[in-house]
């Protein structure tokens, strides 16, 4: 085994820039494949970090009557649970209500929450320490949406429990920068004891925001989702786009592929008096084509140590920056940092350095099997076959 | 110090007496804007920001709780058609060929980007059920002298809890209104004009309903033709009716 890497290094060496050119490739693709899977971890990860900061907690207790994704249920969806249960829960109450910009009426989720809470990021300090009659926080692609500025008021209407129409100026003491666009895309917080008066749904909550997942027991009326669960999701979208973006690393990984594959059927062909030699000098027939095959795959070792060599301060350098994302995007709907900054974690560097290995191995072995079936004469004649 | 006495006796009277009397205008207005059941071809103008849109409808409507509508034009809500049975409401699409149910919260939000809500164009209910009533005042609207009258609600379910209407003396129809917030907030302002007497009872033949909150011109609801207490057949008030 040593002989053949031994024989595989020279004969590649020898083959000068024809194996320069292939290694660039292979290593070129190693090198894209880590980058974009770290962009990707790294987004996960920075996604998964700020939900639970902004949004998600140590999970939710929900009531049963609410759905996220049916704004309809936002009327009934809600209730009481006995204060010897509330421990630990920091509770949410959603409501319904307009605002009026610059005369124009813009719909929006009111959100009330105790303003002395300290489970999520949310800046609700601000709302206690306002001398407003009605202060409000809201996020910084709502306040660009309805063009309002801090300090600034806006009329709100609101309906009671009863549908009766109520009205206020609401001053706007905050506005906090979150890469969670759902606690920020039209909705406004506010503390829920002015939400309790406002509606006359005295201690009623949409949901809680669990402060200790281990405390949740079964409540009637009530659905606990974890922080796994309520993750889920943002995961799924994620690895769609892992799977999507793959796509592209795979053709670039399918054309480094090819030239060694086609590097591999040129060597065959050209080197039939040297198949010929070895197999008089005493190596079997399979022992040539192994000789071959690791002759191929020895592009990828060699792409991995060119591709450590350029890789490695370049991922250095990307995972200080960042890379940076346009504001745009940022409005998907979908938690996303203004930089993204890429995790290479050792999984993914093995898993990249087995996948090149395999893969060029067994594109060096498609053409090496052609030398089992040679005539060992014919081969030392040189005689095409 | 006498003369302030004096006037005080002459206006307690006075104050006592409104309440009653308003209470007879506002049953007056009742029995000229509420009925058991009515038909109604009307059009609803919206004016929008840089162009109106005029939507025509036929509705049928029994007591509060049973409504049905089919739109007639325009050509893209042509055949749309709305059921409200107690608080729920179905609404057919040809478009997509489906009915869907909606929740009773719907019945808040506005009608085809108007400013009325589906609840303020199926309101039938007495306001003498809903509002206490006081005379604030007299004011000349039009030419036409009106009693200025201010009503706060005393039950609990009511979208405005208070309300100020300017009623014709003479015909006891509404020719203003405006509707107020919890906190005194003007939301929406009704005027009604071209008032005709029909079935023997005298009643707007279009009302304009502004949200005082936002700019425009508000929307124009005019009845083009409306018969009250009209037999209405019940398979109308059906699930059924909601086909091609």
């Amino acid at each position: 085994m040593k002989l053949a890497f031994q024989l595989a290094y020279k004969n590649l060496i020898g083959a000068g820039l024809r194996t320069w050119l292939n290694v660039i490739v292979l290593s070129f693709a190693f090198v894209v494949v880590i980058f974009y899977n770290g962009m990707i971890d790294g987004w996960n990860e920075q996604a998964m970090n700020d939900s639970i900061a902004w949004e998600y907690g140590q999970g939710q207790l929900i009531n049963d009557k609410y759905d996220p994704l049916d704004p309809f249920t936002l009327q009934d969806g809600h209730g009481m649970l006995p204060p010897e249960q509330t421990k630990g829960l920091t509770p949410i109450l959603l409501r319904q209500a307009s605002i009026y910009p610059d005369g124009r009426m813009l719909t929006v989720a009111l959100k009330g929450i105790e303003a002395a809470q300290s489970i999520l990021d949310l800046p609700t300090e601000k709302l206690l320490d306002s001398k407003a009659a009605l202060p409000a926080l809201i996020g910084n692609r709502m306040a660009a949406s309805a063009n309002l500025k801090e300090g600034g008021e806006v009329l709100i209407r609101w309906r009671d429990k009863n549908g009766t129409f109520d009205a206020t100026q609401m001053t706007i003491v905050g506005i906090f920068d979150s890469n969670v666009p759902t606690v920020d895309n039209g909705q406004i917080w506010i503390s829920i004891e002015k939400l309790w008066k406002m509606t006359g749904l005295q201690d009623h909550a949409t949901l809680f925001i669990v402060n200790n997942e281990s405390k949740i027991g079964k409540i009637v009326g009530w659905g606990f989702k974890s922080q796994e669960s309520l993750l889920k999701s943002l995961s799924d979208i994620i690895q769609t786009k892992k799977v999507s973006g793959s796509l592209m690393y795979m053709m670039l990984l399918a054309i480094a592929l090819l030239a060694i594959f086609d590097t591999q059927v040129l060597s065959i062909f050209r080197r039939q008096r040297e198949i010929g030699t070895y197999i008089a000098m005493g190596m079997t027939r399979w022992q040539v084509a192994g000789l071959f095959t690791v002759e191929g795959s020895m592009y990828s070792f060699m792409a991995t140590l060119v591709g450590c060599l350029y890789g490695i301060p370049f991922f250095m350098y990307i995972a200080d920056i960042g890379i940076g994302i346009p504001p745009a995007s940022r409005n998907m709907g979908i938690a996303i940092a203004e930089r993204i900054f890429p995790v290479y974690g050792l999984g993914l560097i093995l898993g990249t350095v087995a996948l090149v290995v395999t893969s060029a191995t067994i594109v060096s072995f498609l053409p090496a099997r052609k030398i089992a079936k040679m005539n060992p004469v014919d081969a030392l004649k040189g005689k095409l076959q | 110090m006498k003369y302030l006495l004096l006037l005080l006796l002459c206006c307690g009277p006075v104050t006592a007496q409104s309440e009653p009397k308003a209470a007879s205008i506002i049953k007056k207005v009742d029995e000229n804007m509420s009925s058991d059941s009515r038909v109604t071809e009307s059009q609803m103008i919206i004016h929008g920001r840089r162009k109106s849109r005029t939507v025509s409808s036929k509705g049928y409507s029994e007591g509060y709780e049973k409504s049905f509508t089919e739109y007639l034009a325009p050509a893209r809500e042509k055949g749309t058609k709305m059921l409200k049975l107690d608080d729920r409401l179905w609404i057919y699409s040809p478009a997509t060929d489906r009915v869907i149910q909606l929740s009773g919260h719907m019945l808040r939000q506005s009608v085809m980007g108007s400013d009325l809500s589906y609840e303020d164009m199926m309101e039938n209910r007495k306001l003498t059920e809903m509002y206490h009533v006081k005379i604030a005042g007299e004011e000349t609207i039009n030419g036409r002298l009106t009693w200025i009258l201010e009503l706060d609600a005393k039950v609990a379910d009511v979208p405005y809890v208070k309300r100020k209407m300017w009623i014709d003396q003479k015909r006891f129809v509404p020719l203003k209104e405006d509707l107020f917030a919890k906190s005194g907030q003007l939301l929406k302002r009704v005027t009604m004009e071209d008032i005709a007497q029909i079935g023997g009872r005298w009643y707007p033949r279009k009302m304009n309903y502004k949200d005082m909150l936002k700019d425009g011109k508000g929307t124009d609801f005019i009845v083009s033709k409306i018969e009250f207490n009209a037999p209405i057949s019940e398979h109308l008030f059906s699930k059924a009716v909601l086909k091609k």
